[in-house]
Protein backbone atom coordinates (compact mmCIF):
# COMPACT_ATOMS: atom_id res chain seq x y z
CA UNK A 1 0.00 0.00 0.00
CA UNK A 2 0.55 3.19 0.18
CA UNK A 3 3.57 4.72 -1.29
CA UNK A 4 2.72 7.37 -3.58
CA UNK A 5 2.98 6.85 -7.26
CA UNK A 6 6.21 8.42 -8.60
CA UNK A 7 6.50 11.59 -10.17
CA UNK A 8 4.54 12.31 -13.59
CA UNK A 9 6.94 13.48 -16.48
CA UNK A 10 5.82 14.13 -20.15
CA UNK A 11 7.31 10.71 -21.26
CA UNK A 12 5.27 9.16 -18.06
CA UNK A 13 1.83 10.84 -19.34
CA UNK A 14 2.94 9.24 -22.81
CA UNK A 15 3.48 5.24 -20.83
CA UNK A 16 0.04 6.13 -19.55
CA UNK A 17 -2.03 6.71 -22.49
CA UNK A 18 0.00 4.22 -24.35
CA UNK A 19 -1.16 1.85 -21.59
CA UNK A 20 -4.63 3.03 -21.74
CA UNK A 21 -4.51 2.53 -25.47
CA UNK A 22 -3.50 -0.77 -25.16
CA UNK A 23 -6.43 -1.89 -22.96
CA UNK A 24 -8.92 -0.38 -24.86
CA UNK A 25 -8.08 -2.45 -27.39
CA UNK A 26 -7.65 -5.16 -25.30
CA UNK A 27 -11.36 -4.44 -24.31
CA UNK A 28 -12.56 -2.96 -27.15
CA UNK A 29 -15.15 -6.22 -27.73
CA UNK A 30 -16.27 -5.93 -24.09
CA UNK A 31 -16.69 -2.30 -24.24
CA UNK A 32 -19.43 -2.85 -27.37
CA UNK A 33 -21.13 -5.18 -25.54
CA UNK A 34 -21.87 -2.89 -23.14
CA UNK A 35 -22.85 -0.04 -25.35
CA UNK A 36 -24.88 -2.48 -27.10
CA UNK A 37 -28.09 -2.58 -25.07
CA UNK A 38 -29.02 1.28 -25.90
CA UNK A 39 -28.62 0.57 -29.95
CA UNK A 40 -24.93 2.59 -30.03
CA UNK A 41 -22.45 -0.21 -29.56
CA UNK A 42 -19.81 2.03 -30.60
CA UNK A 43 -17.86 2.75 -27.33
CA UNK A 44 -15.28 0.60 -28.00
CA UNK A 45 -14.08 1.05 -31.24
CA UNK A 46 -14.54 5.16 -31.10
CA UNK A 47 -12.41 5.23 -27.76
CA UNK A 48 -10.00 3.14 -29.98
CA UNK A 49 -10.04 5.45 -32.73
CA UNK A 50 -9.68 8.40 -30.36
CA UNK A 51 -6.38 6.56 -28.02
CA UNK A 52 -4.87 5.59 -31.46
CA UNK A 53 -4.71 9.39 -33.00
CA UNK A 54 -3.85 10.71 -29.17
CA UNK A 55 -0.43 8.47 -29.27
CA UNK A 56 0.08 9.44 -32.69
CA UNK A 57 -0.56 13.48 -32.31
CA UNK A 58 1.80 13.13 -28.93
CA UNK A 59 4.50 11.57 -30.92
CA UNK A 60 4.25 14.60 -33.27
CA UNK A 61 3.85 17.23 -30.79
CA UNK A 62 6.69 16.33 -28.16
CA UNK A 63 5.03 18.15 -25.45
CA UNK A 64 7.64 18.93 -23.09
CA UNK A 65 5.32 18.93 -19.55
CA UNK A 66 3.03 16.40 -18.40
CA UNK A 67 0.30 19.02 -18.42
CA UNK A 68 1.08 19.72 -22.45
CA UNK A 69 0.65 16.28 -22.98
CA UNK A 70 -2.60 15.79 -21.36
CA UNK A 71 -4.24 19.38 -22.85
CA UNK A 72 -2.80 17.85 -26.13
CA UNK A 73 -4.22 14.13 -25.28
CA UNK A 74 -7.65 15.74 -24.41
CA UNK A 75 -7.93 18.16 -27.87
CA UNK A 76 -7.12 15.16 -30.06
CA UNK A 77 -10.27 13.05 -28.14
CA UNK A 78 -12.65 15.73 -28.59
CA UNK A 79 -11.83 16.22 -32.15
CA UNK A 80 -11.29 12.44 -33.27
CA UNK A 81 -13.82 10.24 -30.99
CA UNK A 82 -17.44 11.59 -32.89
CA UNK A 83 -19.11 10.48 -29.76
CA UNK A 84 -20.31 11.49 -26.53
CA UNK A 85 -16.88 9.63 -25.15
CA UNK A 86 -14.65 12.59 -27.20
CA UNK A 87 -16.11 15.47 -25.00
CA UNK A 88 -16.30 14.03 -21.70
CA UNK A 89 -12.40 12.14 -21.94
CA UNK A 90 -11.14 14.88 -23.80
CA UNK A 91 -12.37 17.35 -21.22
CA UNK A 92 -11.20 15.10 -18.68
CA UNK A 93 -7.87 15.08 -19.79
CA UNK A 94 -7.48 18.77 -21.20
CA UNK A 95 -8.56 20.61 -17.84
CA UNK A 96 -6.50 17.93 -15.96
CA UNK A 97 -3.72 19.19 -18.21
CA UNK A 98 -4.62 22.73 -17.90
CA UNK A 99 -4.47 22.37 -13.95
CA UNK A 100 -0.90 21.03 -14.03
CA UNK A 101 0.53 24.23 -15.75
CA UNK A 102 3.97 23.98 -16.55
CA UNK A 103 4.68 21.54 -13.35
CA UNK A 104 7.61 19.33 -14.44
CA UNK A 105 7.52 16.62 -13.14
CA UNK A 106 4.15 16.40 -11.50
CA UNK A 107 3.73 15.03 -7.72
CA UNK A 108 1.09 12.77 -6.54
CA UNK A 109 -0.68 15.43 -5.00
CA UNK A 110 -0.59 18.13 -8.05
CA UNK A 111 -2.09 15.20 -10.16
CA UNK A 112 -4.64 14.72 -7.52
CA UNK A 113 -5.30 18.32 -7.45
CA UNK A 114 -5.60 18.47 -11.21
CA UNK A 115 -7.74 15.67 -11.83
CA UNK A 116 -10.24 17.09 -9.42
CA UNK A 117 -10.19 19.80 -11.82
CA UNK A 118 -10.90 17.34 -14.76
CA UNK A 119 -13.99 15.73 -12.63
CA UNK A 120 -15.30 19.02 -12.52
CA UNK A 121 -15.18 20.07 -15.91
CA UNK A 122 -16.63 16.74 -16.69
CA UNK A 123 -19.63 16.83 -14.10
CA UNK A 124 -20.11 20.71 -15.63
CA UNK A 125 -20.15 19.26 -19.11
CA UNK A 126 -22.30 16.60 -18.83
CA UNK A 127 -24.35 17.27 -15.64
CA UNK A 128 -24.06 14.06 -14.42
CA UNK A 129 -23.76 13.22 -10.49
CA UNK A 130 -22.49 10.12 -8.72
CA UNK A 131 -24.94 7.67 -8.82
CA UNK A 132 -26.77 8.26 -12.36
CA UNK A 133 -24.47 5.60 -14.16
CA UNK A 134 -22.20 7.03 -16.17
CA UNK A 135 -18.17 7.42 -15.85
CA UNK A 136 -18.31 9.93 -13.48
CA UNK A 137 -19.19 7.16 -10.87
CA UNK A 138 -15.72 5.47 -11.32
CA UNK A 139 -13.91 9.14 -11.60
CA UNK A 140 -14.93 10.43 -8.68
CA UNK A 141 -14.16 7.65 -5.96
CA UNK A 142 -10.60 7.64 -8.35
CA UNK A 143 -10.20 11.23 -8.00
CA UNK A 144 -11.25 10.73 -4.37
CA UNK A 145 -8.63 8.59 -3.29
CA UNK A 146 -5.95 10.25 -4.96
CA UNK A 147 -6.71 13.07 -3.06
CA UNK A 148 -6.94 11.37 0.10
CA UNK A 149 -2.56 10.08 -0.80
CA UNK A 150 -3.94 6.65 -1.39
CA UNK A 151 -1.81 4.81 -4.73
CA UNK A 152 -2.81 4.64 -8.23
CA UNK A 153 -3.19 1.01 -7.68
CA UNK A 154 -6.10 2.16 -4.53
CA UNK A 155 -7.39 4.90 -7.43
CA UNK A 156 -7.55 2.09 -9.67
CA UNK A 157 -9.39 -0.15 -7.02
CA UNK A 158 -11.78 2.23 -6.45
CA UNK A 159 -12.71 3.44 -10.30
CA UNK A 160 -13.48 -0.42 -10.69
CA UNK A 161 -15.35 -0.97 -7.63
CA UNK A 162 -17.39 2.13 -8.72
CA UNK A 163 -17.61 1.13 -12.70
CA UNK A 164 -19.30 -1.98 -11.28
CA UNK A 165 -22.12 -0.27 -9.28
CA UNK A 166 -23.59 1.11 -11.99
CA UNK A 167 -24.55 -2.16 -12.14
CA UNK A 168 -27.50 -1.82 -9.93
CA UNK A 169 -28.37 1.95 -11.18
CA UNK A 170 -30.60 3.60 -12.94
CA UNK A 171 -28.99 5.85 -15.80
CA UNK A 172 -30.38 9.40 -16.10
CA UNK A 173 -27.76 10.87 -18.70
CA UNK A 174 -26.95 9.90 -22.30
CA UNK A 175 -28.87 7.56 -24.62
CA UNK A 176 -29.33 4.71 -21.79
CA UNK A 177 -31.39 6.90 -19.80
CA UNK A 178 -33.55 5.37 -22.11
CA UNK A 179 -34.01 2.15 -20.77
CA UNK A 180 -34.68 3.26 -17.46
CA UNK A 181 -35.45 0.47 -15.11
CA UNK A 182 -34.76 -2.18 -17.79
CA UNK A 183 -31.06 -0.52 -17.49
CA UNK A 184 -30.37 -2.31 -13.94
CA UNK A 185 -28.03 -4.86 -14.46
CA UNK A 186 -26.19 -3.19 -17.53
CA UNK A 187 -22.29 -1.63 -16.64
CA UNK A 188 -21.75 1.91 -17.76
CA UNK A 189 -19.22 1.49 -20.53
CA UNK A 190 -17.97 4.60 -19.64
CA UNK A 191 -17.30 4.36 -16.38
CA UNK A 192 -15.71 0.65 -17.12
CA UNK A 193 -13.41 2.81 -19.63
CA UNK A 194 -12.00 5.35 -16.74
CA UNK A 195 -11.39 2.20 -14.99
CA UNK A 196 -8.92 0.91 -17.28
CA UNK A 197 -7.35 4.84 -17.47
CA UNK A 198 -6.84 4.65 -13.90
CA UNK A 199 -5.66 0.58 -14.04
CA UNK A 200 -3.15 2.05 -17.03
CA UNK A 201 -2.14 5.00 -14.10
CA UNK A 202 -1.46 2.17 -11.86
CA UNK A 203 0.74 0.05 -14.43
CA UNK A 204 2.73 2.85 -15.62
CA UNK A 205 3.55 4.27 -12.11
CA UNK A 206 4.41 0.84 -11.08
CA UNK A 207 7.14 0.14 -13.18
CA UNK A 208 9.22 3.42 -12.53
CA UNK A 209 10.94 2.02 -9.32
CA UNK A 210 11.23 5.07 -7.62
CA UNK B 1 -25.48 42.38 -38.03
CA UNK B 2 -26.56 39.11 -39.03
CA UNK B 3 -27.01 35.70 -37.69
CA UNK B 4 -26.04 32.03 -39.07
CA UNK B 5 -27.65 29.03 -38.35
CA UNK B 6 -25.40 26.21 -38.06
CA UNK B 7 -26.48 23.03 -37.74
CA UNK B 8 -25.15 19.79 -36.32
CA UNK B 9 -25.80 16.47 -36.56
CA UNK B 10 -24.39 12.87 -36.18
CA UNK B 11 -25.60 12.19 -40.14
CA UNK B 12 -24.68 14.58 -42.55
CA UNK B 13 -27.64 13.77 -44.64
CA UNK B 14 -29.64 14.99 -41.75
CA UNK B 15 -27.62 18.12 -41.19
CA UNK B 16 -28.21 18.62 -45.51
CA UNK B 17 -31.39 17.94 -45.61
CA UNK B 18 -32.66 20.20 -42.63
CA UNK B 19 -30.65 23.00 -43.86
CA UNK B 20 -32.56 22.51 -47.37
CA UNK B 21 -35.38 22.61 -45.68
CA UNK B 22 -35.02 25.54 -43.71
CA UNK B 23 -33.42 27.05 -46.38
CA UNK B 24 -36.00 26.72 -48.71
CA UNK B 25 -38.21 28.89 -46.50
CA UNK B 26 -35.96 31.74 -46.30
CA UNK B 27 -33.68 31.99 -49.05
CA UNK B 28 -31.49 34.86 -47.81
CA UNK B 29 -30.77 33.78 -44.68
CA UNK B 30 -27.33 31.94 -44.63
CA UNK B 31 -27.17 28.33 -42.89
CA UNK B 32 -24.50 26.14 -42.40
CA UNK B 33 -24.74 22.15 -42.16
CA UNK B 34 -22.00 20.41 -40.23
CA UNK B 35 -22.72 16.35 -40.18
CA UNK B 36 -21.54 13.26 -39.08
CA UNK B 37 -17.39 12.51 -38.35
CA UNK B 38 -14.24 13.62 -40.60
CA UNK B 39 -13.93 9.99 -41.98
CA UNK B 40 -17.58 9.72 -42.83
CA UNK B 41 -18.86 8.23 -40.37
CA UNK B 42 -22.24 8.82 -37.87
CA UNK B 43 -21.07 11.34 -35.01
CA UNK B 44 -20.56 14.67 -34.54
CA UNK B 45 -16.91 16.66 -35.92
CA UNK B 46 -15.81 19.33 -33.30
CA UNK B 47 -13.50 20.21 -35.26
CA UNK B 48 -15.44 21.04 -38.38
CA UNK B 49 -18.24 22.43 -35.48
CA UNK B 50 -15.68 24.83 -34.36
CA UNK B 51 -14.95 25.73 -38.19
CA UNK B 52 -17.95 26.52 -39.34
CA UNK B 53 -19.11 28.30 -36.21
CA UNK B 54 -15.06 30.87 -36.69
CA UNK B 55 -16.12 31.47 -40.14
CA UNK B 56 -19.28 32.62 -39.45
CA UNK B 57 -17.65 35.06 -36.06
CA UNK B 58 -15.05 36.10 -38.71
CA UNK B 59 -17.88 37.37 -41.54
CA UNK B 60 -18.82 39.39 -38.88
CA UNK B 61 -22.00 37.12 -38.23
CA UNK B 62 -23.47 36.59 -35.06
CA UNK B 63 -23.88 32.44 -34.68
CA UNK B 64 -26.46 30.34 -33.75
CA UNK B 65 -25.80 26.26 -33.21
CA UNK B 66 -28.51 23.82 -33.01
CA UNK B 67 -27.42 20.00 -32.47
CA UNK B 68 -29.14 16.61 -32.39
CA UNK B 69 -28.47 14.34 -30.00
CA UNK B 70 -26.95 14.33 -26.64
CA UNK B 71 -23.38 13.81 -27.33
CA UNK B 72 -23.94 16.70 -29.94
CA UNK B 73 -25.09 18.69 -27.05
CA UNK B 74 -21.49 17.84 -25.12
CA UNK B 75 -19.55 18.60 -28.20
CA UNK B 76 -20.89 21.81 -29.11
CA UNK B 77 -20.51 23.15 -25.12
CA UNK B 78 -17.08 21.87 -25.22
CA UNK B 79 -16.41 23.63 -28.60
CA UNK B 80 -18.33 26.86 -27.32
CA UNK B 81 -16.26 26.99 -24.12
CA UNK B 82 -13.43 27.40 -26.16
CA UNK B 83 -14.53 30.60 -28.08
CA UNK B 84 -13.50 34.10 -26.32
CA UNK B 85 -15.94 35.08 -23.58
CA UNK B 86 -17.28 37.75 -25.74
CA UNK B 87 -18.08 35.81 -29.24
CA UNK B 88 -21.84 35.77 -29.90
CA UNK B 89 -22.68 32.47 -30.34
CA UNK B 90 -25.69 30.91 -28.57
CA UNK B 91 -26.28 27.23 -28.40
CA UNK B 92 -29.80 26.96 -29.22
CA UNK B 93 -32.42 24.70 -26.66
CA UNK B 94 -34.78 23.31 -29.68
CA UNK B 95 -35.89 20.57 -31.10
CA UNK B 96 -33.46 20.13 -34.37
CA UNK B 97 -35.92 20.47 -37.34
CA UNK B 98 -38.17 22.76 -35.88
CA UNK B 99 -35.97 24.47 -34.13
CA UNK B 100 -34.26 25.23 -37.19
CA UNK B 101 -37.38 26.31 -39.45
CA UNK B 102 -37.93 28.82 -36.75
CA UNK B 103 -34.23 29.82 -36.48
CA UNK B 104 -33.34 30.62 -40.43
CA UNK B 105 -36.68 32.17 -40.82
CA UNK B 106 -36.35 34.54 -38.14
CA UNK B 107 -32.95 35.12 -38.86
CA UNK B 108 -34.04 35.92 -42.32
CA UNK B 109 -35.63 39.05 -40.98
CA UNK B 110 -32.76 40.25 -39.98
CA UNK B 111 -33.44 39.80 -35.95
CA UNK B 112 -30.57 40.02 -33.81
CA UNK B 113 -29.12 36.52 -32.14
CA UNK B 114 -31.44 36.61 -29.20
CA UNK B 115 -34.48 36.95 -30.95
CA UNK B 116 -33.37 33.79 -33.08
CA UNK B 117 -32.73 32.01 -30.38
CA UNK B 118 -36.09 32.96 -28.85
CA UNK B 119 -38.00 32.24 -31.95
CA UNK B 120 -36.18 28.78 -32.37
CA UNK B 121 -36.44 27.80 -28.55
CA UNK B 122 -40.47 28.40 -28.99
CA UNK B 123 -40.57 25.64 -30.99
CA UNK B 124 -39.87 23.48 -27.88
CA UNK B 125 -43.41 23.89 -26.98
CA UNK B 126 -44.82 22.80 -30.27
CA UNK B 127 -47.82 20.18 -29.69
CA UNK B 128 -48.19 18.22 -32.44
CA UNK B 129 -51.38 15.97 -30.67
Amino acid sequence: MGRVSAALTAAGVRDWLQRFATAVDEHAGELTDLDRPIGDSDHGVNLQRGTHAVLAALDAADPATPGAALVKAGSTLVSTVGGASGPLFGTLLRRTGKALGDADPVDAAALAAGLRAGLDAVTALGGAQVGEATLVDALAPAVEALEAGGSAQEAAGAAERGAASTDDLVARKGRASYLGERGIGHRDPGAVSIALLFAALAGSTAEDGS
Amino acid sequence: MSVRVVLLSHSADVARGVADLAGQMAPSATVVPVGGTADGRLGTDADALEAAVTAGLDAGAEVAVLVDLGSAVLTARTVLADLPDQAPVALVDAPFVEGAVAAVVTASTGAALAEVVAQAELARDLRKG
